[in-house]
């Protein structure tokens, strides 16, 4: 049974990345086979609004749909849903799906990442991670199930995402308390400066703050025969109740089916400045561990705006041959309505300067600068004057040209016979 | 081609008026304003990179046949 239409691009990973990288060869002018190889049983949607519209109650779990059927049949994507890829074979160019050997001439690995669980919360209901739409609606039937009553809920792991869980919950009229384990809530790339901005905040709205302990032990009671979670007994000896828990501690790229590839998967799958992992197989989004040729380090990046721009570059890259200026990254996020923007890395070395506004009244635009340079730009419920100091800093930023890698050389030999 | 905007769905990342400032300006809260739904046919380069770069895929394009 041979699904997909012969060789050309294979991408695997039907969400973000993997969409936009379809949507980019299409508009590279590819005209060759294209397969989107799925795990989930849907069709690809957006997860930041997950924990955010979703949670709050506001949205549906379809208005998060990126791309219905029709249109990805008018971009010539051949889309196999719940299908999950389990193996790459790199010398004969074929991927493992659903247990058949599909040849590929380009693969894009577009896996994404899962959520970390905590010890000994397996067969224990009540427990909750938020990454997938159906994470989504089962923690929503948990908190919906106690029956419009006020439920007590405890988010583990204080970062950019157990902070919007704890805030859309809240606003949902729960108990909220949050958890983490450093002493400081850790925001994205803002190094330490927002914390306490943030603490404040989430405070203020009645978020009780449990930060500097780690959970010990999950207690639970029974319930109809179901062992339930029923507080959680953090390291300081404390009991946090909980009906309901939310576990964000992160998460571990899905690279399982590229083991014994060859490819360095132990972070992520790593990447040239380019997003090129081995000779025609790259790598984008969430699961795409990219060298960064300004600092010589790579890392991954779990942002939207940084899974689509690497998603436009490998596109291009495959088709034409181009390759791209460092991509900088740009995240926001949305806690008791004030919206957070940030552009770049705020420093944890550097003061805060402010350059708008006032952080006393919520509403100011700030930058960690070296040398005269941003090197990073906050906005805070002021998008406008955001933008106008982005705009300013994206015309500092020298596009220096990168490097060929001998991969890159490699797939631009064999790109010539797949571009119609 | 048509443009249209979901407000809901903006974030004010502002990406759209970044790189198209004669399509899309943003309100105060910087939700997305089209300066316009229907571009002149030089703008169609823009207007798609526009879309596409959008992190919140808030844009959609419409290309007439
Ligand atoms: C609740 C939540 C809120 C967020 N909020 C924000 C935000 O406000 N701003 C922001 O910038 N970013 C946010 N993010 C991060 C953002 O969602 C990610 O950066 C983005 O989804 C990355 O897209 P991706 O396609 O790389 O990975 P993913 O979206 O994780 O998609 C990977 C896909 O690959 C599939 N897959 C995995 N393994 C296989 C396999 N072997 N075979 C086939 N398919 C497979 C998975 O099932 C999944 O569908 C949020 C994330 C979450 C979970
Ligand atoms: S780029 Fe998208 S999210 Fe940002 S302002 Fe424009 S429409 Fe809104």
């Amino acid at each position: 049974m041979n699904k997909t239409s012969g060789a050309g691009v294979v991408i695997v990973g039907a969400s973000l990345a993997g969409l936009t990288t379809a949507e980019g060869l299409r508009s590279e002018g590819y005209a060759g086979p294209l397969t989107l190889v799925g795990e989930e049983d849907r069709m690809p949607y957006n997860r930041p609004p997950l924990s955010k519209q979703v949670l709050a109650g506001t949205w549906g779990i379809d208005q998060t749909t990126m791309s219905e059927a029709d249109q990805l049949e008018r971009l010539g994507v051949q889309h196999l849903r719940a299908h999950r890829a389990t193996a790459v074979d790199v010398a004969a160019r074929t991927v493992t799906v659903g247990g058949v050997a599909e040849p590929f001439e380009h693969l894009v690995a577009a896996t994404g990442v899962t959520a970390r669980r905590l010890l000994n919360s397996h067969g224990v209901r009540g427990i909750h991670s938020l990454r997938t739409a159906d994470d989504a609606l089962a923690l929503q039937q948990d908190l919906g199930d106690a029956g419009q009553v006020a439920v007590q809920v405890a988010v583990v792991g204080a970062g950019v995402l157990g902070c919007e869980i704890a805030s859309a919950v809240r606003s949902a009229g729960h108990h909220v308390t949050l958890i983490g384990r450093s002493a400081k809530a850790r925001f994205g790339q803002t190094g330490g400066h927002l914390s306490a901005m943030i603490a404040e905040l989430l405070r203020e709205n009645g978020v009780r703050m449990r930060v500097g302990v780690d959970v010990d032990e999950i207690e639970s009671r029974d319930a109809d025969g179901h062992k339930t979670v029923s507080a959680l007994r953090l390291s300081d000896g404390s009991v946090v109740p909980a009906d309901v828990v939310v576990v964000a501690i992160g998460c571990s790229p899905a690279v399982d089916w590229l083991a014994g590839t060859g490819i360095d998967i132990s972070d992520g799958v790593l990447c040239d400045a380019n997003g090129v992992a081995a000779p025609n197989i790259y790598a984008v989004g969430d699961v795409a561990r990219w060298l960064d040729p300004v600092t010589g380090e790579a890392r991954r990046v779990e942002h939207q705006a940084t899974a689509i721009e690497q998603a436009h570059a490998v596109a291009r890259l495959i088709v034409t041959g181009e390759r791209t200026a460092p991509i900088v990254p740009l995240f926001w996020s949305e806690l008791f309505g004030n919206r957070i923007l940030v552009h770049g890395r705020l420093d944890p070395n550097l003061p805060l300067t402010v350059l708008a506004g006032d952080p006393a009244e919520r509403r100011f635009v700030a930058a960690t600068i070296l040398r005269g340079q941003p090197t990073g730009l906050v906005g805070w419920n002021m998008p406008r004057e955001f933008r106008q100091e982005r705009a300013r800093l994206v015309q500092h930023v020298v596009q220096q040209p990168v490097e060929a890698t001998e991969a890159v050389k490699g797939s631009e030999i064999v790109k010539e016979g797949m571009v119609a | 081609m048509k443009i249209s905007a979901d407000t809901a769905t903006c974030i004010g990342a502002g990406q759209c008026a970044l790189v198209a400032g004669d399509l899309f300006d943003q309100d105060d809260d910087g939700i997305v304003v089209l300066l316009g739904d229907e571009p002149a046919e030089s703008q169609y380069v823009i207007a798609r990179r526009a879309a596409s770069l959008c992190p919140a895929r808030a844009i959609t394009i419409t290309e007439s046949a």
